[in-house]
């Protein structure tokens, strides 16, 4: 009983707290927003409380649900799942089987077919290190695209060290793979095709269904790595022919630290274990499961396969409602990624002229991701970007907006008015903007490369 | 009560910025956040110097303007920057560096001394150097438009 009260009590005041903070965020600067004096000093725009979050592709908050799941499992309810001898065992055991089944109905497999992990890396890790060492014997090809997470990529070159050959598939404008590129890149020799569902940085959706096709004809297994597609988009692991999923829990509004990957069992998939260990989760992932993970990892696939229909309609209003807002006041805006084939809630925008990092800073209210390269360590813009043809002075002037199940109308109507502001602010600023304005075309100019 | 004092703590703190901005040093967010000089000088005119340096694809592109007085010495500067935090940061520092300085005291500005004075970690040094480079070039622009046609 005082548990319960207690728990109600953390996410009532959470979520109180965060909506309070945001609305009075946007009533502040709304009624100042189109003020010019000083018109390039912002240094008094401190904004009272958090940044407003828009960076839904990175992670996602918990769904309070998901919590209040969790919530036993951290307390009371701490046996180890894999305890055979005790009561204590088998209550979590009981759960850790629900969460398994509820992640195995959103992408239509099998509960057995279900393996915990920590996360998209290492369900990506294990799908291609293992399938391709498995396999590796008579088998030393694998197939990729060049837009693929880092973590698919780098497995890839570790394995070219090993002596494998890997392609990495281009991709076109919208950022699709060409079918019949890959059908002519399968050799006798491919043991494994990996090819994300939707792309992290411009939600680009890659024909699963078609691909799945391909590679079942030719008898080549199919991985995706679906960290940002489940849950979001209908998938299911018959219907498209796909033998290896990867699933995170913190881009659905689980806990982070969790995942799974799913590996088909007929016709069955062989892996080779990366972990050496007690021999769980069939002797592909040893380890104890984290219990009350696996248990929010359930519950948020529960929550989503019930709530995937209302939530993407939602997002895609505010996905609309913020494309044409930006587009609406603000010319020279290039979205980046097929608008027609992408997942909504992942809008990457170009504002020629402006520097995506500069324009960053000016939104220190607004909590987003860059392509531009001056927010990484390296000074090289997006490889994604570079992938879809972008010219190199639009990748440096790419921010992500990633909309989410709690994102709200105001927020973005908020996040519009800020970024038409200083967007127009840092163009004011710009000489690229001032040469284009005095009609000299930048193209044409020779600049020193430095 | 433990539990909505730490909230508290968490939420009503006064100026929590997002990740870019809270890597920078002090002196980079002053410059950045309100920029000194900005604007424009009569690119025609004779006692005005105009530098444009770096490239759209590398992402910062400085242009930097000088006026030179009679007697040699820069009475106005005025900068436009496309690049990060850091670029326009350091051209609204050459800015104000240059003005008041005579052509050779500016053309001793070293890139060392713009890096020292923001802070700046070795990823964003190329900025200081890139302005380094837009005052050398508007100085060079200067004395260009000096010799006389003939």
């Amino acid at each position: 009983m005082n548990l319960s009260i207690l728990r109600l009590g953390i996410t009532n005041n959470f979520f109180r707290q965060t909506r309070i903070s945001q609305s009075v965020l946007y009533c502040r600067y709304s009624s100042s927003g189109n003020q010019k004096l000083q018109q390039f000093n912002i240094r008094d725009e401190v904004p009272d409380g958090r940044p407003l979050y828009l960076d839904a592709q990175a992670t996602t908050s918990l769904d309070p649900r998901v919590l209040d799941t969790m919530m036993p499992f951290l307390t009371n309810f701490y046996g180890n799942p894999h305890s055979r001898t005790h009561y204590y065992g088998w209550e979590t055991e009981t759960a850790v089987e629900k969460a398994r089944s509820d992640i195995a109905n959103l992408i239509g497999a099998d509960p057995k077919e279900i393996i915990f992990t920590s996360g998209a890396t290492e369900s990506n890790n294990i799908a291609v290190k293992g399938v391709g060492r498995f396999y590796g014997a008579k088998k030393k090809h694998i197939i990729t695209t060049q837009t693929e997470h880092k973590c698919v990529l780098d497995s890839c070159r570790a394995l070219e060290g090993e002596g494998f050959k890997i392609t990495y598939l281009p991709v076109d404008k919208s950022g699709l793979i060409s079918l019949e590129a890959l059908d002519k890149a399968i050799t006798p020799e491919t043991s494994l095709v990996s090819i994300m569902a939707v792309n992290n940085e411009i939600g680009v959706k890659q024909p699963m269904a078609d691909i799945g096709k391909l590679c079942r004809s030719k008898k080549v297994f199919f991985h995706t790595d679906a960290a940002q597609a489940v849950g979001k988009i209908p998938l299911n692991v018959n219907d498209m022919n796909i033998d290896l999923m990867s699933i995170s829990g913190h881009k659905i509004y689980g806990p982070k630290g969790i995942g799974a990957i799913y590996i088909r069992r007929r016709p069955r998939v062989r892996v080779e274990a990366i972990q050496s260990g007690g021999g769980q989760e069939r002797g592909i992932r040893s380890g104890t499961l984290p219990a009350p993970l696996v248990v929010g990892l359930g519950r948020a696939c529960e929550i989503a396969q019930k709530e995937m229909a209302y939530d993407h309609k939602r997002i895609e209003y505010l996905s609309k409602r913020l494309i044409d807002g930006i587009m609406g006041q603000l010319e020279h805006v290039v979205r980046n990624g097929d608008p027609e084939t992408s997942y909504p809630g992942c809008v990457n925008l170009s504002f020629a002229f402006v520097e995506g990092e500069s324009l960053l800073m000016a939104l220190k209210d607004v909590a987003l991701s860059s392509g531009s390269a001056c927010t990484s360590a390296s000074l090289e813009p997006s490889y994604v970007l570079r992938a879809i043809g972008t010219d190199e002075d639009l990748a440096h002037s790419s921010i992500r907006f990633g909309l989410g199940r709690f994102t709200t109308d105001e927020e973005v109507d908020y996040t519009i008015d800020k970024t038409v502001k200083h967007v127009s602010r840092l163009r004011e600023m710009s000489p690229l903007w001032e040469m284009v304005q005095e009609g000299i075309d930048i193209k044409t100019i020779q600049w020193s490369q430095h | 009560m433990a539990l909505s004092l730490r909230s508290k703590l968490l939420f009503g703190l006064k100026r929590i910025q997002s990740v870019p901005v809270a890597l920078y040093h002090e002196n980079v967010l002053d410059h950045y956040e309100n920029p000194r000089n900005v604007g424009n000088l009569d690119k025609k005119d004779k006692n005005v110097g105009t530098g444009l340096v770096g490239a759209p694809a590398c992402g910062d592109v400085m242009k930097l303007q000088i006026r030179v007085d009679d007697d040699g010495k820069i009475i106005d500067a005025k900068f436009k920057t496309f690049g990060c935090g850091s670029a326009i940061a350091s051209s609204s520092l050459a800015t104000e560096w240059v003005k008041g300085k005579s052509l050779e005291q500016a053309g001793s500005i070293k890139n060392t001394d713009i890096a020292k004075e923001l802070c700046l970690p070795p990823v964003k040094l190329h900025c200081s150097m890139l302005a380094e480079d837009a005052i050398k070039a508007a100085l060079a622009d200067y004395k260009k438009k000096q010799v006389p046609k003939n």
